[in-house]
């Protein structure tokens, strides 16, 4: 009768789903007070940076956390929303929603182009591929000076507008933006607690269990591939209406490692994890401004720290630090059922 | 035997790894609600067997019927949808996810939500959803799972570990499940309790094919059993049969000089 009521301690599937209930609830609590604190353009800038990498460390983590593959190549996928959405708008004279659409489903279907043949392989071929395909596009960037303006960069992009609020400055784009993150979380915390969220973990966990239980491995890992390149198009796509100005250096390869860092320190496989990461690095990323030619070898350290002592990431580490204490906490009851 | 209605069916199977022709020309067919188990020293061809069956391998010759349909080319998650499911010698725990988010992939193929639907949280994913959370319950509380429901696999004792493998492989309401090895290192009572949940899932109507080397649990619980040594068939019968099959005493203990 004892381990009766620890075992309804511990099991608490209901509470479970109320508690992203209610982090969502304050998320959107934060999203809206923030701005009555923060007067500082500056700091408003630097929140909006951090919601943009948000969306594509989300983006990400579904793909290494969830589905255990790496990509190099984020960069140029963030890199395709803001060119496809810049040449459009200003080349064309797109309207800039519909080509923020076009940019999506392009960059998606150009992840489609190289993730089928990468992820047909097996072994990290996704890695590889990724890499020259980000380092690829950066320089398409600078040389297709026609269309992207070379290395000085495509001026002029016009800011989004919905009827006639136009987003033209920090704090309104600081809104725009911040939505854009909580729905974008909200859709990857609904894919997770779903059939296809929990089939990605399993392909994380074990391939061949998750393919013998009838899942086609192969299939959801491009999918999910394509998914994350989508959310690092939106991103960008918002980061060039919101800048109004691009240029390739913002889209080397040093960007890709920043949000592969992020996963990795936020937590592989946790979406507040994402937030975290990409917050805490992003923050680490401005107060080196200042020394730039730093940047680097303190990503480097950071990095191989993180891999050596919390190889989980931060929140990963704290949520099974819980998890372990409530397994010792439940056989050790059952183990007192036994003999008492 | 002859005008009877087998569920599975393996006809003058072989595969060959480099060299090594790892099984030859094996034949054997499973009837409907058996405990049929497949024995033999180490090496013989068990897992290949298994695995061949479940599409990881594709046999160089041979065929194999599933209720009467031709399952040799078939990919592994194409077999599963078929009704197959099966467990591993070395567990397979998906360890990042809960006893109970283990049990509910098992229902991947019961259930259709894709993409898009998930992301946006349809109300037929909804709908899905608790279904899927019914079935999962009924299956946990099948094997004694329940209390372990919301613990991370990962962390769970080796025993336990192997029933949410049988449990995952239940939610997939399978017509066959292969089992490689449920009772290696179990203790005598964990192994008991796995023979009694093995008769007990035959009750539901499912057909189970066994591989294991406890040989008191095979002798207790199967129907038929099938010998291998170096990947060919060398014995088959009912358990009493087996016992004294000279052939059977000689793959396992070497001949009488």
């Amino acid at each position: 009768m004892e381990n009766r009521k620890e075992y309804e301690e511990v099991s608490m599937p209901r509470s479970l789903r109320h508690k992203d209930v209610i982090c969502f609830a304050i998320l959107a609590v934060v999203i809206t007070l923030i701005p009555v604190f923060v007067e500082s353009k500056y700091h408003l800038i630097v929140l909006n940076i951090i919601g943009l990498n948000t969306i594509v460390v989300v983006g990400l983590n579904l793909l290494i956390g969830f589905a255990g593959q790496i990509s190099l190549g984020h960069a140029a996928f963030y890199g395709l929303g803001s060119y496809f959405s810049g040449i459009l708008t200003v080349n064309y004279g797109f309207p800039h929603w519909p080509a923020m659409v076009v940019a999506m489903v392009t960059t998606g279907g150009i992840a489609y182009l190289i993730g089928y043949p990468a992820l047909k392989l097996r072994g990290h071929y996704l890695v590889m591929a990724t890499l020259g395909f980000g380092i690829i596009i950066n320089i398409l960037m600078g040389e297709l000076e026609q269309f992207t303006g070379g290395h000085d960069g495509l001026i002029g992009i016009p800011p989004l507008s919905i009827g006639s609020l136009t987003f033209d400055n920090d704090l309104k784009s600081f809104y725009l933006i911040w939505t854009f993150v909580f729905f974008c979380m909200l859709a990857a915390r609904n894919l997770l607690r779903s059939r296809v969220g929990r089939a990605l973990r399993a392909i994380h966990g074990s391939e061949v269990a998750a393919n013998s239980l009838g899942v086609n491995t192969a299939s959801y890992k491009v999918k999910v591939f394509v998914l994350s390149a989508m959310f690092a198009s939106v991103s960008g796509s918002l980061y060039a209406h919101y800048i109004t100005f691009i240029s390739p250096s913002t889209y080397d390869f040093y960007y890709s490692i920043q949000v592969v860092t992020m996963v990795i320190v936020g937590g592989m496989g946790s979406l507040w994890g994402s937030l975290f990461g990409a917050a805490v690095l992003s923050l680490i990323s401005e107060a080196l401004h200042v020394a730039k030619q730093y940047h680097v070898i303190a990503y480097g350290v950071f990095l191989s720290l993180m891999l050596i002592f919390l190889p989980e990431g931060v929140l990963v580490s704290i949520h099974h630090f819980y998890q372990n204490r409530k397994l010792k906490k439940l056989l050790a009851a059952e183990k007192g059922g036994l003999t008492g | 035997m002859s005008n009877s209605n087998p569920i599975l069916k393996l006809v003058n199977i072989s595969i060959n790894f480099g060299g090594l022709r790892a099984i030859n020309r094996l034949s054997f067919q499973v009837e409907n609600g058996q405990i049929f188990s497949l024995i033999g020293p180490n090496g013989a061809g068990k897992t290949t067997a298994i695995n061949i069956i479940t599409g990881i391998y594709h046999p160089a010759d041979g065929e194999i019927y599933f209720e009467g349909q031709a399952l040799s080319r078939k990919r592994p998650h194409q077999v599963a949808r078929m009704g197959i499911a099966r467990t591993f010698q070395n567990i397979q725990m998906f360890q990042n996810m809960t006893v109970r988010e283990n049990v509910m992939v098992g229902l991947h193929t019961r259930t259709r939500s894709e993409f898009v639907r998930c992301l946006l949280h349809t109300p037929m994913v909804r709908k899905e959803e608790r279904a899927v959370r019914r079935r999962c319950d009924e299956v946990l509380e099948f094997l004694n799972l329940t209390p372990r429901a919301d613990l991370l696999a990962a962390g769970l004792p080796y025993g336990d570990q192997k029933r949410v493998e049988i449990a995952r492989t239940l939610a997939t309401a399978p017509a066959l499940l292969l089992l490689d090895e449920p009772v290696a290192g179990l203790n005598m009572q964990e192994t008991h309790e796995m023979s009694d949940t093995i008769l007990k899932i035959r009750e539901r109507g499912i057909t189970v094919v066994l591989v294991a080397h406890d040989m008191n649990m095979v002798m207790g619980i199967s129907d038929t059993i099938t010998v291998l040594n170096y990947g060919e068939k060398i014995a088959e019968g009912g358990p009493q049969e087996i016992q004294n099959d000279p052939g059977v005493i000689e793959a396992y203990l070497g001949r009488e000089l």
